[in-house]
């Protein structure tokens, strides 16, 4: 722990209060994101481990708190001022989000219009290039209701590090995939990480994807952040609800294995 | 009662800023041009087809009054009235309403339901700009030229039964029609439908904007968005008609 505490944080989240619906979800969530690692934070449903991602995104504002990013605290910035850090955040949402309206490579493309003024042979260059990286070489005229599940996914990766973000933020990655779609997300945020060098903050209740993905796990019960740690830390963890998450998903993780 | 304050609060708040993003460079031709096409051209069909019936059956039903009276000459001018002034307008408005209106809001809807918004504004573009500001602009452009297009088809409907059915002279027809009809008439009927336009899209996307509940929330807010437009198309052509008239 120590070791990560002296690099810079890229994000660090203080005192973090939101209601949602007359309901207290965060209630006072501290967080301290390092430059360059992957944090999975755990939880189960219902915790606001999607809702923290939104926070972070500036997509909604908490009631109290503060949100710093590169040193900057975004909560009072007004949406235009958001601008500047978006740009250097990318996004992987939970349904994937793509514009049903755009062929894949213009959904890919999107971001990169947005924030730059480029040639189209420029972008499309960039498109071919992100498109290639989550292995979908050749889709770029494809519809996104022509696209598999997983399919979909990666193109809303490759249109997630389209601008090349210091920040990725993966909202439940794996969810509502087959085992080999699964393998293969688990597989390309480790690339990712590997060959952009970026940050990643994944939100799941998938535990064995956690593993796979980072070294940094936070668990979010009852509205805080119970306990960061690594893979390790977790495992051996004494702390009863650290225990009972890890319990209660292996013993649901051997259930699926089993159907 | 909250509940209609604060939505009414929302919409005006969001035709406010689309107009303030509308105004702010830079401009979409494109998407503008694109929700023409789609708002005003795909909706020539339909309009066409009830204008037409729609002039037939005020023909009709005039002919049936006037000749009590003896008075079927004025057959022309009565049905162009009608229609240049109210018909025509509300007509075209719900029609517009129910076919347009109800397509706004199941497109931003099910963006709105699967994130699409989010994501649009995640990516550092503004959701206003990029889907409300031209279908704003495209509707009110379209309806007013969608309802002249209604108004001079359904004096052609009337047309058609004067003559079949009731043998008037054609030319006779159209000159009372050119003689009595007034600047002010067409004024006060295409003027209602800027305000209709403004009406069907703000509706439209506002409902969209505040989808939730899935791809039920998305049937649930196109039902509300198709009757909230026919009533409020039909509430404010009250007070429109009123104000037109105590100003001309």
């Amino acid at each position: 722990m120590v070791s990560y505490n002296m690099k810079e944080p890229i994000i660090e989240i203080k005192e973090l209060y939101k209601s949602y619906d007359g309901l207290q979800v965060l209630q006072g969530v501290e967080l301290r994101v390092e430059k360059g690692e992957t944090i999975t934070i755990l939880g189960g449903s219902g915790t606001g481990k999607s809702l923290l991602l939104r926070l972070i995104t500036g997509l909604e504002r908490p009631d109290r708190g503060e949100i710093h990013i590169n040193g900057k605290d975004i909560v009072s910035l007004k949406e235009h001022e958001l601008l500047p850090m978006r740009r250097k955040m990318g996004m992987l949402f939970q349904g994937a989000a793509l514009f049903d309206s755009l062929s894949a490579g213009e959904n890919v493309a999107y971001p990169i219009k947005e924030h730059f003024h480029l040639s189209e042979g420029e972008i499309e260059k960039i498109v071919r290039e992100k498109l290639r990286l989550v292995g979908l070489e050749g889709i770029e005229d494809m519809m996104p209701a022509e696209l598999s599940g997983g399919m979909k996914k990666r193109v809303a990766l490759a249109r997630a590090i389209a601008v090349d973000p210091e920040i990725i933020l993966y909202d439940e990655p794996t969810t509502g995939l087959d085992p080999a779609n699964t393998r293969r997300i688990r597989h390309l945020i480790i690339e990712l990480q590997k060959v952009l060098k970026v940050t990643s903050i994944v939100v799941t209740h998938d535990i064995e994807s956690a593993y796979a993905v980072t070294d940094r796990l936070a668990l979010l019960h009852r509205g805080i952040i119970v306990m960061v740690g690594t893979k390790e830390e977790f495992v051996s963890s004494e702390l009863q609800e650290v225990k009972d998450f890890v319990a209660g998903e292996v013993i649901k993780g051997a259930e699926e294995e089993g159907r | 009662m909250r509940t209609t304050l604060t939505y009414v609060g929302g919409a005006t708040h969001l035709l406010m800023k689309a107009i303030f993003y509308g105004i702010k460079p830079p401009y979409d031709l494109r998407l503008i041009v694109q929700q023409i096409d789609y708002i005003g051209i795909r909706s020539l069909t339909v309009v066409n087809l009830i204008a037409v019936f729609a002039g037939m059956v005020l023909a009709l039903q005039t002919a049936y009054v006037l000749t009590r009276f003896g008075a079927k000459g004025f057959i022309g001018v009565v049905v162009a009235l009608s229609l240049v002034r109210e018909i025509g307008p509300v007509f075209t408005a719900i029609m517009v309403g129910g076919r347009v209106g109800s397509g706004i809001t199941a497109e931003i809807g099910s963006m709105k339901v699967t994130e699409q918004i989010d994501a649009i504004r995640v990516m550092g573009a503004n959701p206003v700009k990029k889907l409300v500001v031209p279908k704003l602009v495209a509707t009110v452009v379209a309806l007013p030229l969608l309802t002249i297009v209604a108004v001079i088809l359904g004096i052609l409907g009337g047309l058609l039964i004067s003559v079949s059915e009731l043998r008037v002279n054609p030319y006779y027809y159209f000159n009372t029609i050119l003689e009595s009809i007034t600047f002010q008439d067409v004024l006060s009927g295409v003027g209602k439908t800027f305000f209709f336009g403004l009406i069907i899209a703000v509706i439209g996307c506002y409902q969209g904007m505040v989808t939730e509940g899935g791809t039920e929330g998305v049937g649930r807010s196109t039902t509300i968005t198709v009757v909230l437009i026919s009533i409020m198309i039909l509430i404010s052509d009250f007070f429109l008609t009123k104000l037109f008239m105590l100003l001309w």
